[in-house]
């Protein structure tokens, strides 16, 4: 396979020190040092989140937007303000674009309510990739379902990359939308979302991007994107769960049904008839998790401090390294050899299942993922059942590495 | 007991991995199920033919990892030539051991599947080692198919007429 180069090449990471700013990886697992490489299905906490929950829980909790007291001043100033750190780090235009959602499947299940439901009808088409996750997929088979609408697929090459042409081919006067992921969760494959966002802009069709796996490791610009909408999650950006982020063009956003009804999302409330907020309330109905918005805010702020370029870079280095260890490895298959990568490996060992191997690699102290990665179709596109799944943060290092493949080495030992 | 995996990963269950027991299919079962783990997707399908109260041929095929196979394998050659009463029994006793409600010893029929005593303290695989004895339970109740999730468990409704 071929790795392009990095377009920047910023300074290299400081990779120990930032480790010690992550308390949960000195841990040690069956009594060796902890090996974390599942960090695809979430990442780790630095102190400094941690401290900001702490500070948040000890000196500055109310509930917000209602009261005039002073912890609720300063509680809706910290959440609104952790809105603004969002904005900056995707780069929307105004920050009453960022909807705080529970993560990247309620952000895609927002918009198969609230847009969905207004724009799709009886005979149109949703545009979806064989790479997505179920929660790109199960949101949009529902509506169709509602809807009568049908779902189209776009296909990929064995290397895990999808075909343009073959998407293009897909459009056609009943396309209504297209959702796609930035980044593949079970390949690592970096999707051409910006071809494909011209494309069907240039047909009057939206674009909504499941950033889950992307706004961890790239640079995420929702202007350059010109994508419509972008959903992301918390956890895998070194935030708490529970909390994750839906951008939405505001003219898009302000014309949608609210998904969720009740405090917070109205103007005013009569039996008769109830007039919605302005957005971003109009969608954040109920209290919401106010320590993990403030939590992602500063989990966004300590990623900046770092450098989301330095961080692209590293990883990429880290994928080059993994890449040429593992597929120098006798009787590993690596799954996904897309040109355009993330840090993720998923791979097949001979003879063995990945569920032995998740098993067994856990008593060398290394955490990966084993199994479909809930990504059925895309498991049944690739013929087998369930991949093991090394997925890289910037706190990993090339030892990690090493650490995966002397633990694969020693598993293939026992079923020798 | 041990909760080292390397432990479970012994050479008994090494070997029914390698050369299952009883792997294939039969022509015109008796009874028969499919059987799935959609956490992880694995499959296993059992067949058998009784004649009278005795399980006369009995054969598992499927994708799955190396647990779930050699307890699949070694579940079929424990009750092959059994009565369907003593099988299902030994499912109870089975599911019992690797659910952690009792030890090895605890459980009279057990016998060389001690070896998978230590699942137990392996929450995320006890599935795996349960799997071919639910779908065996789920082809004596006639059920064709069942799952881990499924709703209603077919450890938890009366057993079928076999």
């Amino acid at each position: 396979m071929n790795i392009t180069a990095t377009p920047t090449a910023p300074a290299t990471l400081d990779v120990e020190r930032i480790r010690a700013d992550f308390p949960i990886l000195k841990l040690t697992v069956a009594g060796k040092p902890l090996v974390y490489l599942d960090n695809a299905a979430s990442s780790q906490m630095p102190q400094a989140v941690i401290d900001r929950l702490v500070r948040y829980q000890s000196s500055e909790h109310a509930n917000i937007h209602r009261a005039v007291h002073y912890l609720s001043e300063t509680a809706t100033a910290a959440y609104e303000a952790a809105r603004v750190k969002l904005q900056r780090f995707i780069n929307a235009r105004e920050a009453r674009e960022v909807i705080f959602t529970s993560g990247t499947t309620e952000g895609i299940n927002l918009v198969a309510h609230g847009w969905g439901r207004q724009n799709i009808k009886a005979g149109d088409e949703i545009i979806l990739s064989v790479l997505e996750h179920h929660s790109n997929i199960v949101p949009w088979q529902m509506l169709a379902q509602e809807k009568g609408a049908t779902i189209r697929v776009v296909p990929m090459n064995d290397a895990g990359e999808l075909m343009l042409d073959a998407y293009e081919a897909l459009f056609n006067e009943r396309t209504r939308l297209v959702s796609v992921g930035h980044v593949s969760n079970a390949l690592g494959s970096i999707n051409p979302v910006k071809k494909m966002i011209a494309f069907a802009h240039a047909r009057g069709v939206p674009v909504l991007v499941d950033g889950a796996q992307a706004a961890p490791h790239l640079v995420v610009d929702v202007q350059d994107l010109d994508c419509d909408f972008y959903a992301f999650s918390g956890h895998k950006l070194c935030g708490p769960t529970g909390i994750g982020i839906l951008y939405g063009r505001a003219a898009l956003l302000e014309a949608m049904q609210p998904f969720k009804g009740g405090g917070d999302m109205i103007h005013t409330v009569t039996f008769e008839k109830t007039t919605y907020a302005a957005i971003p309330n109009k969608f954040e109905a109920g209290t919401p998790p106010i320590a993990a918005a403030i939590g992602l805010g500063a989990a966004v702020d300590y990623l900046t401090s770092i450098g989301m370029p330095a961080i692209a870079a590293h990883e990429h280095e880290l994928l080059r390294y993994a890449t040429e260890q593992m597929g120098a490895l006798p009787g590993v298959r690596l799954i996904g050899t897309a040109q355009h990568k993330a840090a993720v490996l998923s791979f097949a060992v001979q003879g063995i299942h990945p569920h032995d191997m998740g098993t067994l690699l856990n008593q060398e102290g290394v955490a990966v993922r084993t199994g479909h990665h809930c990504a059925q179709p895309l498991m049944t596109r690739l013929g087998v059942v369930a991949t093991s799944r090394a997925s890289f943060a910037f706190y990993n290092t090339l030892a990690d590495v090493d650490a995966l493949v002397a633990g694969i080495r020693t598993v293939q030992k026992v079923f020798a | 007991m041990s909760a080292d995996p390397k432990a479970l990963y012994q050479e008994v269950i090494l070997d029914h991995n390698r050369k299952p027991r009883n792997y294939g299919e039969l022509d015109h079962p008796s009874h028969h199920a499919e059987g799935v783990n959609p956490l992880c997707g694995d499959h296993i399908h059992i067949a058998l033919e009784l004649q009278g109260e005795t399980i006369e041929r009995i054969a598992f095929k499927g994708e799955s990892c190396a647990i779930c196979k050699a307890s699949a394998s070694m579940m079929t050659a424990a009750v092959k030539g059994k009565s369907a009463d003593d099988a299902k029994t030994l499912i109870h006793e089975f599911v019992d051991m690797a659910t952690g409600r009792i030890t090895a010893q605890d459980g009279p029929h057990i016998g060389r599947l001690a070896v998978f005593s230590g699942i137990s303290e392996l929450p995320m695989r006890v599935k795996c080692a349960i799997l071919p004895w639910h779908t065996l339970q789920a082809a004596f109740n006639a059920e064709p198919s069942t799952s881990t999730e499924a709703e209603a468990d077919p450890m938890h409704t009366p057993l079928g007429d076999a």
